[in-house]
């Protein structure tokens, strides 16, 4: 078929108005990036740079040199593996258990747990939670409060309806009961499921923020977001702890820059995965509004 | 006869379930012992962090005092509510609230709908992937990143975009503690966040459409935009309508990790909104029960509207959320 020139045109415009759109998206990281690999004498000559004419690991040497990057990175890498098995753990057996129709009460169940995306008592009941429970200033605290949602047990258990009940009793012949069916043949059989909702999970306990700011008052509990915080948004100066004194510091600018990149390439090496499984959660994002 | 018998049966022993209801189900809990264990530690998650602090909503009757605890604080009926609603700042609180949210809806809520337009008539598939994967990206980033980001590129001192304003010969513009531009900031940052993750429900409703909808158009001789505007944009006119109610719906909603950390003492009058104001009387200042009670206002005020919302959705031929 042949194009008209209007098509034509048209087709030019939305090329190019996407294009800038894409640009303008990825310019901020793209700046972070070369920046925080400038070699600090050229950061400091130049009053804008966009390529740099010489690279340098020496802002990612000293934040890895001091006490306390590496020990929030450390932190995060915690919440983001074992919280993120913990969710899976809780949050499938529940969904699974919920999906069985002989579950008496699963409606209940399942109106109790819509209740809870409607309303929350807000941060100070759950702050004084916490406090009760004597997990102020205890990592568990962070993995305990956001374990599970109602929006992840009603999609895995939209999931887990899929899978018969004659699977079960094929397995309850074999002589398994609803725990090892569960785990010697639902779990195997819905892996490629858990393994894109432990992505969505892993991402989240990697950005949790909020939950560590108010539960974690030592410095050295913090994940790599509140650190961050701290040394970019409140420009604390000793945010960073103890330092190598033999190490010269890089300018402030490429080491915060450099501390950016480290907490955004984990989200990066996830992504392409994550992409995978859009729809889902884009549904459930978009309602959540 | 016997169809009638089983049904006579049938009936027998519908009475007899209602009346030994409760027999029957600790005969389905003894049955499925290992299927109410399967559920037992999720069920505890959300009774414990979940239904356990609402008991905790009734300090905000109280003059709740950490040492004597729940049961003995004094109770103090609904002062607290009417301390807050005279409060000067509760107007503050709800005009920031309203002031974002409606720029968001203005400046924001079109865009991924536009984007969608846009990309859904690209024709080079792997152009069209190249866009989405950029733009899908930043959906990912926490908030402390966007909002370091942000420092980042527009910092006064150091920022990018004031070092090429300086070198221009411009004056130096403060995007950061500028009161009268920190909602303006909110909104873009909100859209270079969130508006392309926004275009993936739009782009599912438009996949649906029927290709034959546009071989009809082309012989009636409309071009791109035509059809743009005349066959997509009225398909996926419901998504919209419902996405703007459910919008509305959420509207004393304000992205609190935003807010927070984009809060600084130049321009608290502006950045004040209900979670934050509730962080900081209440953990900062320690004032637990007036801050709850703020806290209590806006969440039951919050879903009241969720609710509304969600009926008028339904009104629209749509599933509802709830």
């Amino acid at each position: 078929m042949r194009l008209s020139f209007g098509d034509k045109l048209f087709n030019a415009i939305n090329i190019a108005v996407l294009g800038v759109i894409g640009c303008v998206t990825i310019f901020p990281l793209y700046y972070v990036f070369v920046v925080s690999f400038t070699e600090p004498a050229e950061y400091l000559r130049k009053t804008v740079i966009l390529f740099p004419e010489n690279w340098s690991l020496a802002s990612y040497k000293y934040l890895l040199s001091t006490e306390a990057f590496p020990k929030a990175l450390g932190v995060s890498a915690f919440l983001a593996s074992v919280g993120t098995l913990c969710s899976l753990a809780v949050t499938s057996s529940l969904a699974y258990a919920l999906s069985r129709k002989r579950l008496r009460g699963r409606r209940l169940f399942l109106i109790l747990i819509l209740f809870t995306i409607l309303f929350s008592p807000g941060i100070i009941p759950n702050y004084l939670l916490v406090r009760e429970l004597g997990l102020i200033n205890s990592i568990w605290s962070v993995i305990f409060v956001s374990l599970s949602s109602g929006w992840f047990v009603i999609l895995m258990r939209g999931f887990y309806d899929s899978i018969p009940d004659e699977l079960e009793e094929a397995a309850a012949i074999d002589g398994c009961n609803d725990i090892t069916a569960w785990i010697r043949i639902v779990l195997p059989l819905s892996l490629p499921a858990l393994a894109a909702f432990g992505l969505f999970f892993a991402v989240a306990y990697w950005n949790q923020y909020f939950n560590a700011l108010l539960y974690l008052n030592d410095a050295d509990k913090w994940p790599i977001q509140v650190l961050l915080q701290n040394m970019l948004i409140d420009a604390s100066s000793s945010s960073l702890g103890d330092v190598d004194p033999l190490i010269q510091p890089p300018p402030s600018e490429t080491l915060k820059m450099a501390a950016v990149v480290i907490a955004i390439v984990p989200i990066l090496m996830v992504y392409p995965f994550l992409q995978k499984h859009f729809a889902k959660g884009a549904m459930v994002g978009s309602i959540k509004g | 006869m016997i169809v009638e018998g089983k049904a006579a049966l049938k009936r027998k022993n519908g009475t007899a379930t209602r009346l030994s209801g409760s027999l029957s189900l600790w005969k389905s809990l003894k049955k499925d012992k290992y299927l109410y264990l399967l559920a037992l530690p999720g069920l505890l998650y959300f009774l414990i962090f979940k239904y356990l602090p609402m008991w905790g909503i009734v300090i905000a009757f109280q003059n709740y005092s950490p040492f004597l605890g729940f049961g003995s604080s004094e109770w103090v009926g609904l002062s607290h509510f009417v301390r807050f609603f005279s409060n000067p700042d509760f107007m503050i609180l709800f005009r920031n609230t309203m002031a974002i949210n409606l720029l968001n809806l203005c400046f924001f809520f079109p865009l991924p709908i536009i984007l969608s337009l846009l990309l859904n008539e690209l024709r080079s598939e792997l152009y069209k992937r190249t866009i989405q994967s950029i733009i899908y990206l930043p959906h990912f980033l926490s908030w402390v990143i966007i909002v370091s980001l942000s420092f980042i590129m527009l910092s006064q001192s150091e920022g990018i975009i004031n070092s090429l304003i300086a070198y221009f010969g411009f004056a130096k513009i403060d995007f950061l503690t500028n009161p009268n531009i920190f909602w303006i900031i909110l909104t873009v940052q909100s859209i270079w966040k969130e508006a392309g993750w926004g275009t993936i429900i739009f782009l599912a409703a438009i996949a649906g459409v029927n290709p034959q909808l546009y071989e009809a158009s082309r012989m009636d001789g409309a071009n791109r935009i035509q059809q743009m505007l005349h066959v997509t944009l009225p398909a996926i006119r419901n998504v919209i309508v419902i996405l703007l109610i459910l919008r509305l719906g959420d509207i004393m909603e304000v992205g609190f990790e935003q807010v927070f950390l984009m809060y600084n003492g130049a321009v608290s009058n502006v950045a004040e909104v209900f979670d934050t104001y509730v962080y900081r009387v209440g953990i900062q200042q320690g004032q637990f029960s007036y801050s709850t009670a703020a806290g209590l206002f806006k969440s039951i005020v919050g879903v009241a509207l969720v609710l509304l919302a969600n009926k008028l959705a339904k009104k629209f031929g749509e599933e509802g959320v709830f």
